[in-house]
């Protein structure tokens, strides 16, 4: 097996964070609310291929099959099918644009600095291949989830089914003067109701 | 060997844009949600870059169970944002003052 250099995984992390962060920026600043979807896709397609240098494989799959395959694009068909105005959504865009900047820089500045200046406290030996187990990232991970995190993966599941019946109950609505099929009444009903016989006079001869 | 304070960093400035984001685009819930997804990406990172420099899977549990609840977030938020632009005809955060009494 060829050995590869020690510096290919960096170049790969530094071009893909570059490109996620101008990716991010496009999604916040694009004028296009469409432009604005497709670029967070991009963002989470360069997050999943950096997720699998850092050895989450499984969870790299699902972000893009799960989060790009489905939510993404529900949330691309809303956008579609809302008939949104563009120019008056972007009024208000200079006017919180510094404060928005300013408050984003001093966050930035904050957090990076409880990184940078903290992180003697933290053992964080940097292992080298500590999550490379033998039976791969996807079993270890759906062990875990099935013994150890069993009623917390239960309580996500209902609060998915949470989201279905909130998401269908509150879109639903119902149309005035829709013909719609009643079951009860149709099983209900007696030959009585629908068949009358009538007791006629037969025709004479000519 | 990527720097653990490297992708800290990262997922701080995507954080930090994420927050921009939702000052800047103050008017249009729709890019709300997209910011709010922004912002669960960015923490999904913090977990994932701890799970591998500790060598402990539960960050990628976590993670999972992350990616579940902003899942139902969005569908739910999605949702919402239909009822109120069939209702009103716009999706402008300063229209929606309904419950402000």
């Amino acid at each position: 097996m060829q050995q590869i250099p020690e510096i290919f995984p960096l170049i790969l992390f530094y071009g893909w964070s570059g490109m996620l962060i101008a990716a991010a920026v496009g999604v916040i600043t694009a004028r296009n609310p469409v432009h604005s979807v497709l670029l967070l896709v991009l963002c989470f397609v360069i997050s999943a291929a950096i997720w699998l240098l850092l050895r989450a494989e499984f969870l790299a799959v699902a972000l893009v099959l799960v989060y790009v395959g489905a939510v993404m694009v529900l949330l691309l068909f809303v956008v579609m099918m809302l008939d949104i105005n563009v120019e008056r959504m972007r009024e208000g865009l200079t006017r919180y644009a510094p404060l928005g900047v300013l408050v984003g820089l001093l966050l930035a500045a904050q957090l990076s600095s409880v990184w940078w200046l903290r992180r003697s406290g933290l053992e964080v030996a940097a292992p080298a291949d500590s999550l490379a187990f033998e039976e791969g990232n996807t079993q270890a991970l759906g062990t875990l989830l099935y013994t150890e995190h069993l009623y917390a993966f239960e309580i996500a599941g209902y609060i998915l089914l949470l989201a279905i019946i909130g998401a269908i109950t509150l879109t639903l609505r119902r149309r005035k003067g829709l013909r719609v099929q009643q079951v009860s009444e149709q099983v209900a009903v007696r030959p009585e109701s629908r068949v009358r016989l009538v007791r006629m006079p037969a025709e004479k001869d000519q | 060997m990527i720097g653990l304070a490297h992708l800290l960093t990262l997922s701080t400035i995507l954080f930090a844009i994420a927050v921009c984001g939702i000052f800047i685009n103050r008017r249009s819930v729709i890019l709300l949600l997209m910011c709010v997804e922004l912002l669960l990406l960015a923490v999904n990172f913090n977990f994932i870059a701890f799970a591998y420099y500790l060598g402990d899977l539960a960050g990628q549990v976590f993670v999972f169970f992350i990616l579940t609840v902003a899942a139902a977030e969005a569908a739910i938020g999605l949702a919402i944002l239909v009822v109120l632009f069939r209702n009103r005809l716009s999706v402008n955060v300063e229209e929606f003052s309904l419950l402000k009494g």
